[in-house]
């Protein structure tokens, strides 16, 4: 038993240190047990998970993110901070039984939330959309208005020590902002691909995404001193955020060209990646139709904060800028209930247009399903043959007063995405960012999501990529390779959980997909591991049937579908990937770098295929790849992975 | 884990468990007062500073109330409830990890040299090196072994494969080993 270690030592140990517990604390503890027990006995509803809201451990990295704000900070943030600020208000209106119920409600949902953590966005969600009627129809209409109010920093901790935790806010005055959960940011939970075995699922079949929605989270989240949430880092969109020099199709071709090169992972000897690119060609900027453009600017009281309504308005106009006379433009706004602010205007006026985005005020709770509703039947008003229509939706995220069911919007957005009005979604702001209804949203709006989070992002966003952001050149696009198990054992995509297609899809035009715009480049990557490779993670099966080695070297068959905008029907591509494998060294800067940012969202995520490649050897990897890089995107993501790398040392 | 040794005519945990989860407040009662210092001492493994273990045991009892509605009787009550505590105590640590001022419990070697009982001091403050030096997954699931788990209780607690179970521990085991044998060699 050379290699044993006696735990009874160690038991006898722990079993003296252990303290008994304090009894005041005890006590103390009990009774606030009971209390919440009693008073959650008194909830009429019980918490229900809804079907897009991630269900377990959403809230790791928010808790932090919380603490680096100051309080005040979190509080103008949130609304579910403005569920706790009600509880304040109300008393003084606790002359009707109306109010009486809403108290109650909303104290429930707030003792709720101290543990269901996830679930309690949609419930305080589900509980406001149910009050919302009276809430309305009352005299006060100051109880809307989320800001909060002179004394608020004040309300807001006796709201939460009242509603939340109960007598710990006196006890020890540093933890209370820690145990208020207004955070209510949502990401999409999905596990990190898997390894797959060639010869049992040679088939993997996936959407395209041009969405970077991700990157800027993650960015914003770093540049703020935390790591970012594990489900808020999505590869295939951080790999996606930077612009790449690939070979755009010729004229007459394909609207786009698909590059496939295979060369020696960085953080693996005995694996390959397969390096999928594709590039959009970039009609002549003169060409373009005329494009219409319906803003729907959430205007609710939480897109009050520097980083949001005001952040938003800059980046609008900005893009104004960059749009013709004959584009027009109208702006919608929804908040408490929906309005459309300015009625079709041709872009060249342009001091109209920038006059009314500059009278937008941030006030009252958000109507989001009113006023989509509205800006889908601007945007068909305003289409006429010809015309691109697409509506751009600017939000915190926070989408729930007046929606009805998310499946049902997601339906409602699916409909207007097939009667030709397309929908683009911008997230601003932190606190209450619903990063998996905006992907939700974009994805069945047959849109991009991008987070913006600074004025540069929305130059980038909106004027350096606005045709392609605005311009489709082909929709649905799905990407299907079949692998060769006589050449490759197993393989393994990286990034793209969220857009995962189920292999019969591929040939089946009724199923959505990614769209390119005009000059994107999409960029997929798969980790895959040669038969005779050391690297191989999975033993061949002793009765496994033969793999067929039917003399080919090709590592396998790639198939791409897409349509023309406006087609029914869809067109396929077909390429073999070849056995040729070239070092990473003397691969391309594009490739190399992307294997660097696929190697930093790993380490963000999960690092279990990266072995004891580190931080220091994907910094190395991306600044020996920085190329061109003319506008310094990458030079930002070298500092960020320093910073990651110093963030993660410290964990 | 053993069962908690308990009078004859005492309710049984589980159908205690599942009138509290229908609403029934003297259950609860009842439950909570009978496995707090269980509760408490699990928090105190987890986290290695008795404050820490306070106000994760606060935590709990302030979120129960609302877990215990969802408690179906599948699993034995007390592995769900240790499951309550670990899960209580990941979110606590994820809560401070970046936060700067985050002390490790087990890294607070203040608190060990302030151990009251000087008998006990060296071994505690060699449980504190050891704890401190094993990474957060093994130190669980040590802790939960360390309190009579078997190892197919910590797997269900933990929501993991038994075989997990038994690799961490004997994981945990190799690199103690390594610890003691380094210091004593120097």
């Amino acid at each position: 038993m050379s290699d044993d270690f006696d735990l009874d030592d160690l038991k006898a140990a722990m079993t003296a240190a252990t303290p008994t517990p304090d009894d005041a604390r005890k006590a103390e503890n009990l009774a606030l047990a009971q209390k919440n027990f009693d008073r959650f006995q008194g909830s009429a509803d019980e918490p229900r998970p809804t079907s897009d809201a991630p269900k377990r451990g959403l809230f790791r990295g928010v808790f932090s993110m919380l603490q680096t704000f100051p309080a005040k900070a979190a509080l103008t943030a949130t609304t579910a901070m403005v569920a706790v600020g009600m509880v304040v208000y109300l008393p003084n209106l606790t002359n009707t039984s109306d109010f009486d119920d809403l108290i109650r409600v909303e104290r429930d949902v707030t003792a709720v939330e101290v543990e269901e953590q996830v679930v309690v966005g949609a419930v305080a969600k589900d509980e406001r959309r149910k009050q919302a009627a009276p809430v309305a129809e009352a005299p006060t209409t100051s109880l809307a208005a989320p800001a909060p109010q002179p004394n608020g920093v004040l309300d807001y901790d006796s709201a939460a020590g009242f509603a939340v935790s109960g007598e710990m806010a006196s006890a020890e005055p540093s933890l209370d902002v820690m145990h208020i959960e207004p955070n209510t940011e949502a990401f999409p939970e999905a596990e990190a691909n898997p390894l797959k075995v060639t010869t049992e699922d040679p088939v993997s079949t996936f959407s395209i995404d041009v969405d970077t929605a991700s990157y800027g989270i993650v960015r914003n989240s770093i540049e703020n001193g935390y790591l970012p949430h594990v489900d808020a880092v999505r590869i295939e969109e951080m790999v996606n955020y930077f612009p790449y020099d690939y070979a755009a199709p010729a004229h007459g071709e394909a609207p786009f060209a698909t590059h496939v090169t295979t060369f020696q992972t960085p953080w693996n000897d005995g694996t390959q990646l397969v390096h999928i690119g594709l590039q959009g060609q970039l009609p002549a900027v003169e060409d373009r139709p005329p494009l219409n453009l319906v803003f729907l600017i959430d205007t609710s009281g939480s897109m009050n904060s520097p980083d949001k309504l005001p952040l938003l308005k800059q980046s609008f106009a900005l893009m104004l800028s960059e749009l013709r006379d004959e584009d027009s433009v109208a702006i919608v706004t929804y908040a408490g209930s929906a309005g459309q602010v300015l009625a079709p205007t041709a872009a060249s006026e342009r001091a109209t247009i920038l006059a009314s985005l500059n009278q937008l005020d941030a006030g009252g709770s958000t109507a989001g399903q009113a006023g989509l509703q509205q800006a889908y039947a601007t945007a068909e008003a305003m289409s006429e043959e010809g015309d691109v229509s697409r509506v751009i939706l600017a939000t915190d995220g926070d989408f729930n007063v007046g929606l009805s069911d998310p499946d049902a919007l997601k339906d409602y957005i699916s409909d207007k995405r097939d009667s030709g009005t397309y929908l683009s979604v911008l997230g601003f702001g932190r606190g209450n960012l619903d990063d998996a209804t905006m992907q939700a949203l974009a994805q069945n709006g047959n849109g991009q999501a991008a987070y913006i989070d600074t004025l540069n992002e929305a130059q980038k966003v909106l004027v350096d990529q606005l045709t392609g952001a605005l311009f489709p050149i082909a929709n649905d696009v799905k990407i299907q390779v079949e692998f060769n198990p006589a050449q490759v054992a197993e393989y393994r995509l990286i990034g793209y959980e969220t857009r995962i297609l189920n292999r019969e899809d591929f040939n089946n035009d009724k199923v959505d997909a990614g769209e390119i715009g005009a000059g994107h480049s999409v960029t997929a990557l798969y980790e895959i591991t040669p038969v005779d490779s050391q690297a191989r993670l999975t033993d061949p099966l002793r009765y496994g049937a033969e793999a067929d080695t039917d003399g080919s070297n090709e590592f396998g068959f790639l198939k791409l579908r897409y349509k023309a905008p406006g087609a029914d029907t869809s067109q396929l591509i077909e390429t073999p990937i070849t056995g040729t494998v070239t070092g990473t060294a003397e691969a391309s800067a594009d490739m190399r770098f992307a294997a660097a940012i696929a190697g930093f969202g790993q380490l963000l995520k999960e690092d279990k295929y990266l072995g004891d490649w580190s931080w220091g050897d994907a910094i190395a990897l991306a600044n020996g790849a920085r190329g061109a890089d003319s506008f310094g995107y990458r030079a930002e993501a070298v500092q960020l992975m320093r910073l990651a790398e110093s963030l993660s040392a410290q964990q | 884990m053993r069962p908690i040794p308990k009078m004859r005519m005492e309710p049984s945990d589980q159908r205690l468990a599942k009138e509290a989860a229908t609403g029934d407040g003297a259950a609860f009662a009842t439950l909570l007062a009978r496995h707090y210092d269980r509760v408490f001492a699990m928090a105190f493994r987890l986290t290695g500073s008795r404050a820490e273990a306070e106000d994760l045991t606060q935590d709990i009892c302030a979120a129960l109330p609302v877990k215990m509605a969802r408690f179906d009787g599948q699993a034995r009550f007390t592995t769900w409830l240790y499951r309550v505590v670990v899960n209580a105590a990941h979110d606590r640590r994820r809560r401070q990890a970046s936060h700067a001022k985050a002390a490790d419990g087990w890294g607070d070697w203040e608190l060990a040299r302030q151990a009251a009982n000087a008998e006990t001091a060296e071994r505690i403050d060699w449980l504190t090196h050891a704890m401190r030096a094993l990474p957060d997954d093994l130190r669980d699931t040590l802790a939960l072994v360390l309190d009579d788990m078997t190892h197919a209780d910590a797997a269900e607690v933990l929501q993991i494969s038994e075989g997990t179970v038994s690799w961490r521990i004997s994981e945990a085991k190799k690199r103690l080993k390594e610890l003691k044998e380094k210091e004593e060699n120097a």
